[in-house]
């Protein structure tokens, strides 16, 4: 964000860019001629939902692109090099020394084989920047610099010795490793929770400050870009719907796609008054559970009444998907009970008569996985139907087709579709679908939304509401994101470390005293204000 | 380390009883061949008297499992008994064969892992190419044909011409130019029908993993082709590829039989083949027992190779 890039000399510049990409042996457009232009030192947002060709236009920075796509037209041109028209020994000099690159997962992108100092000093050796010594020293320095523990080290570790939040880190000093001109960053916090984000966004802004360093920040979120970037442009569908200035995008965006995205933010459904009497549909008492040895959960209790939504939330490794697991039976908890209606449930679901089972479903976040690829969805939607109801023939047919209408999906298209024939929100709704074919009192959601873009989990959690009040279902809602705490949830738990930090009616939940472990969860939050992060660094260091 | 020792220790653990338990297979199978010695020796003069008196003179008449023990005793200090065709010790006889054997696997295996790694590897860097496809059908057709045939198809090509010889004169006291020169053949056609095999594992673990985010990574890093495969995919697909290397290697200390008959190599495989006929069981019981300890060995090996090469394995968090 240097406020002087302004007058700086063109970096990057990308006219008129398209993209092809193959399937099923055609040709079809996913860039659809975008232009760019990159200052030194400037930072550049590009934000869009999935498919709108963020990571695509990011590669092609570097001249780059995926197997099975190519490009068809337009130039590139950094530093007054074409890299479209540069030979592949050229580009690849550029690589890595010159223009850097940032990936999502950094777990996914350092090779397991080696030592992260071996994979830092590669590039630098490689391009004869450094020598192997040199550059062993200088990723000790950086690793101070991205404020990683033990810098001296870590370097000596393998990827799978690192957390998430420092692997990334890690990778953005790797990056730095060359002092390259420019650094695409690919979605780089999006897999991390809220209170490490922070440390890795104010890392990574710090540092390209201190190098003077241009970038390129891709996200779906646009609260995050709007810390990192000077400009931000907004992608749909290949093509470039707008670009601006930071704070001019923010305060008003011109295009109603992009106010649709600041839309979806905003929603909130008006809170339910808690419940004080009457039996809670499940309820959780003093749970202490693990996995042999270890231990998971601590002493967790928490009461889910009908037609509530109580969001349990945390960073991961807090325990709240064990404490489903518990709830299912699926994970005999060591101590402590689980009640369903006031009526005490076996710990193993081996021993849960069908009905108990059938009172209690789950949704599972990744659609993809948690569907069996070789049934078409008349036999997902059917099997717990014909299973738990012991529905047959014209019966089956008819509830199934009643469910899809519920999930306002039209039968007759998508009957006889299979979950590959599916966009990945249609995937969710059919596995809310699924649930509610055995007439459950109560679903477990767990982190439904996050792998789906705003719009999309909106339609989602709205379809979740209308199903509550319309079956009276209760839901226990585990996410780690608290805008959709927000939007959703009546009452909300906090759990860290396997203990039941803070719980009670949101309203309460969001306004202050806050628990510290709260206060530190709601105002690692990115909101949208540009000054947001500096604001709170500033009064963070304060106190 | 403290780890890889344990795990030593229990993989040698685990494989002497599956040593133990072959033994007992071994010798079981030996009892249900039809017919025995006596009745093999005596051929068209068997009388019941002669047979019997055979088997007395060799402890055949004794039950089972005391002559199953008295010989897995001795077999244990390295006497696996006389054998019943020429009354030599049978550990002399296995002996020269067995350190032929393991020369021809040997020398088999210094030419055909190397080049089918590197074969496998410039595959995998250069797939779908034209030299990717004429080196998988090359390697899919000398796997195709049979052994013999192939053995042939090479003594047709280079010993007619003189080149090499067709018949392995083979002994201790040879020079080793003169041990290879001799052996080339056989040598070459085992390294024909054993690299394919570990060639397309090669090219396969890697291709499989090109796809990965952390390859593309090292692309953006700048790293040229050959460098990502053999620095960044390789390292970690070793643990297929030993796996493969292990069982073929396993193959060319116990399959060869074929091959040592065409070029008269005196192996393992043919003493073993000859002593079926004779049903000298000492000698069959022997040799199978080495073969099965060869396969336990190697795949032994080829576990804590695997271990070694990966570090989520050595170091933990």
């Amino acid at each position: 964000m240097g406020t002087q890039s302004k007058d700086n000399p063109v970096l990057l510049r990308i006219r008129d860019l398209r993209i092809e990409g193959s399937s099923e042996d055609q040709w079809t457009e996913i860039v659809r001629g975008v232009n760019l232009t990159l200052r030194k030192g400037e930072v550049l947002g590009l934000i869009g939902e999935s498919g709108a060709g963020k990571s695509t236009i990011g590669l092609a920075c570097m001249g780059f692109v995926r197997d099975g796509c190519r490009f068809s037209d337009g130039s590139i041109e950094f530093d007054g090099i074409d890299l479209r028209k540069a030979s592949r020994a050229e580009a690849r000099a550029l690589r890595g020394k010159r223009i850097a690159y940032v990936a999502q997962s950094a777990a996914a992108s350092f090779n397991p084989a080696h030592r992260l100092i071996d994979q830092y000093s590669e590039g630098p050796v490689f391009h004869g920047v450094m020598s192997r010594g040199e550059a062993e020293s200088d990723a000790v320095e950086l690793y101070r610099r991205m404020q990683l523990p033990n810098p001296n080290e870590i370097g000596f570790r393998y990827p799978h010795q690192v957390s998430g939040g420092q692997l990334q880190r890690a990778m953005t000093a790797m990056a730095m490793s060359c002092r390259p001109d420019l650094i695409i960053f690919d979605e780089p916090t999006t897999a991390l929770d809220v209170t490490t984000q922070i440390e890795v966004l104010s890392a990574i802004r710090d540092i390209i400050r201190q190098f003077g360093t241009a970038a390129i920040y891709i996200s779906h979120d646009l609260a995050v870009v709007a810390q990192m970037a000077d400009r931000i442009k907004v992608l749909l569908r290949g093509e470039e719907v707008e670009e601006a200035d930071t704070y001019a995008m923010l305060a008003q965006p011109r295009e109603d796609y992009t106010k649709s995205l600041w839309a979806v933010r905003s929603h909130a459904r008006p809170e339910q008054p808690p419940v004080t009497d009457g039996t809670p549909i499940v309820s959780v008492r003093n749970v202490t559970a693990g996995y042999g040895q270890t231990i998971i959960l601590q002493d967790v209790g928490f009461d889910i009444h009908p037609r509530r939504t109580v969001a349990v939330v945390g960073e991961s490794g807090s325990g709240k998907s064990t404490a489903a697991r518990v709830i299912t039976g699926l994970l005999p908890p060591s101590d402590g009970e689980v009640f369903f209606d006031g009526g005490l449930l076996p710990p193993d679901y081996r021993k849960r008569s069908r009905d108990q089972l059938r009172q209690i479903q789950m949704i599972y976040q990744m659609a993809d996985t948690a569907l069996n690829p070789k049934l078409r969805i008349r036999d997902l939607i059917g099997r717990p139907a014909q299973m738990y109801l012991g529905l047959k023939g014209r019966a089956l047919d008819d509830r199934v087709r009643a469910l899809l209408s519920l999930i306002e999906l039209e039968p007759e298209e998508y009957l006889d579709r299979l979950p590959s024939e599916l966009s990945g929100g249609q995937k969710q709704r059919i596995g809310i679908a699924r649930a509610l074919a055995a007439e459950p009192k109560f679903i477990i959601c767990d982190e439904v939304t996050s792998a789906l873009d705003q719009i999309v989990a909106e339609g989602i959690l709205q379809l979740l509401e209308r199903l509550q009040s319309e079956f009276d279902l209760g839901y226990m809602f585990i996410t780690h994101d608290l805008s959709t705490v927000r939007a959703i949830a009546d009452e909300v738990v906090v759990m860290k470390e396997g203990r039941v930090v803070e719980q009670g009616p949101k309203t309460e939940m969001f306004q202050p005293p806050h628990d510290p472990y709260t206060e530190l969860l709601l105002s690692s939050v990115a909101e949208m204000d540009p000054d947001w992060l500096t604001n709170l660094l500033a009064q963070r260091a304060a106190t | 380390m403290a780890n890889i020792w344990r795990m030593l220790a229990q993989r040698l653990g685990l494989g002497l009883v599956t040593l133990f338990v072959i033994s007992l297979l071994i010798f079981g199978a030996a009892e249900l061949l039809p017919g025995d010695f006596a009745q093999a020796v005596l051929g068209q003069s068997a009388t019941e008297e002669t047979v019997a008196a055979i088997r007395a003179e060799y402890g055949l008449d004794r039950p089972f499992h005391t002559r199953y023990v008295d010989w897995l005793g001795s077999a244990l200090q390295g006497d696996f008994g006389q054998s019943l065709a020429n009354r030599k010790p049978v550990a002399d006889m296995i002996g020269d064969r067995l350190a032929n054997t393991l020369f021809l696997a040997l020398y088999a295996a210094a030419i055909a892992v190397p080049l089918s790694l590197m074969l496998g590897i410039l595959a995998a860097l250069f797939r779908n190419s034209i030299f990717d496809r004429s080196v998988n059908a090359l390697a899919l057709t000398s796997i195709s044909f049979p052994e013999f045939f192939v053995a042939y198809i090479l003594i047709l090509w280079l010993a007619q011409s003189g080149l090499f010889p067709s018949i392995s004169r083979f002994s201790v006291d040879l020079p080793l130019g003169q041990k290879l020169y001799n052996t080339f053949l056989p040598a070459l056609t085992l390294t024909l029908v054993v690299t394919a095999h570990m060639m397309r594992m090669t090219r396969a673990a890697i291709i499989n993993l090109l796809a990965s985010p952390y390859i593309e990574m090292a692309r953006l890093k700048g790293m040229p082709p050959f460098r990502v495969i053999t620095r960044h995919a390789l390292p970690n697909a070793l643990a297929p590829i030993i796996n493969v290397i292990a069982l073929n290697l396993a193959y060319l200390i116990t399959g060869v039989v074929v091959v040592e008959v065409v070029f008269v190599y005196p192996g393992l495989g043919q003493l073993m083949v000859d002593s079926v006929a004779k049903r000298d069981i000492p000698v069959v019981q022997a040799v199978a027992l080495i073969f099965a300890a060869a396969y336990v060995l190697l795949n032994l090996t080829a576990d804590v190779l695997s271990t070694l090469t990966n570090p989520r394995l050595m170091h933990r968090r």
